[in-house]
């Protein structure tokens, strides 16, 4: 129906399970059966059958599979998204805890669609590029920086993924693509680093000491218990 | 591993004996092991490292994917008794030899 159905309340208030306050009569009554009767002459008003409607004739089909399996159940689940911490917000300072920059402290940008969280050192102070990290691996700190002014919608998870490189396979080349030369980053990834960076390095410089902050790295030290930090 | 890269060195993670299984007196069950995590002394303290991964790293004798370190992984499930002791499941037992051992506790999988 177009119009929104509200709930459907019964007229007849249950006393007990299976018992009504209201008796059939009452009922017939109360629901205006006799009515709707009125309004028709004398009789519910009722509509004939429908008469069929041709079914379009099916082809008996090219192909049978050789055995009858069940099909499996069709699975419409959409996982949710990956609910972020609340201690982690756009300009957090956060702290890698494993991978190749275990230990930097990277300023977080924002939350991609996958639910992995968009990165960057800034590249300048810590060496860390534009990057995704997974929230079990970050701690975030109470440190965080205005950057309200950055735009970071270009990055998304397509950005990330790896170009597939589709090969050729015929003997010569077989033996040439032994000898790849090594990926280097296109040039526009390291202009988008450059632009994204001057921003946030503008955010960074204007709190004292930050720069040297991120250019340090995190360890624990003798006597030191993670439980106790605050971070 | 470090990998050939020098510079400063970074411990992320808590150091931790392996004290032995979880046993009573007569019988232990090699399948959980018991964990003293260096600076924890309740169980109230062992909360923040519940679900940690943590990690058994040894050497041997012939190279396996080009190191001849070896690790065994593995996470704290719950603390054991009163004094910040912890239980932990590895991927597969550790060895009886490793009792007295050194365990690496890292901080993820992170809830800060």
């Amino acid at each position: 129906m177009a119009k929104s159905e509200k709930p459907r309340v019964s007229r007849n208030k249950e006393l007990i399970r299976g018992v009504g306050r209201f008796s059939r009569s009452k009922m017939y009554h109360k629901r205006g059966i006799w009515a709707l009767k009125e309004k028709n002459g004398g009789s519910f008003p009722r509509h004939d059958k429908q008469p069929p409607q041709a079914k379009a004739v099916e082809k008996a089909p090219k192909f049978y599979p050789a055995d009858d399996e069940p099909k499996p159940l069709i699975n419409k689940r959409k996982p949710k998204p990956t609910k972020l911490r609340s201690s982690i917000t756009p300009g957090t300072v956060l702290i890698l805890l494993a991978g190749r920059f275990k230990g930097k402290r990277v300023v977080f940008l924002k939350q991609l669609e996958s639910g992995l969280l968009l990165v960057t050192g800034p590249f300048k102070l810590n060496g860390v590029p534009i990057r995704r990290v997974n929230q079990a691996y970050v701690i975030a700190t109470s440190t965080k920086i205005d950057i309200s002014t950055v735009d970071a919608s270009k990055f998304t998870d397509k950005y990330f993924e790896k170009e597939v490189v589709r090969k050729k396979k015929t003997e010569s080349e077989f033996f040439e693509a032994e000898k790849e030369d090594k990926k280097t980053l296109p040039t526009e990834k390291k202009e988008d680093q450059k632009v994204l960076d001057a921003v946030v390095l503008q955010a960074v410089e204007s709190v004292p000491d930050l720069n040297q902050y991120l250019s340090s790295r995190f360890s624990l030290r003798s006597g030191m218990k993670p439980h106790e930090l605050v971070f | 591993m470090v990998k050939g890269r020098q510079g400063e060195r970074i411990r992320l993670y808590v150091r931790g004996i392996i004290l032995g299984y979880k046993r009573s007196k007569s019988n232990q069950y090699p399948n959980t092991s018991l964990i003293q995590i260096e600076g924890v002394n309740t169980p109230e303290e062992v909360d923040w490292y519940r679900g940690k991964r943590m990690a058994y790293i040894y050497k041997a004798k012939t190279k396996k994917n080009g190191t001849n370190y070896r690790c065994i992984w593995g996470k704290v499930t719950r603390p054991h008794g009163n004094s910040g002791v912890v239980r932990a499941k590895f991927r597969t037992n550790l060895p009886p030899k490793s009792m007295g051992g050194r365990v690496r506790v890292f901080m993820y999988p992170s809830r800060i």
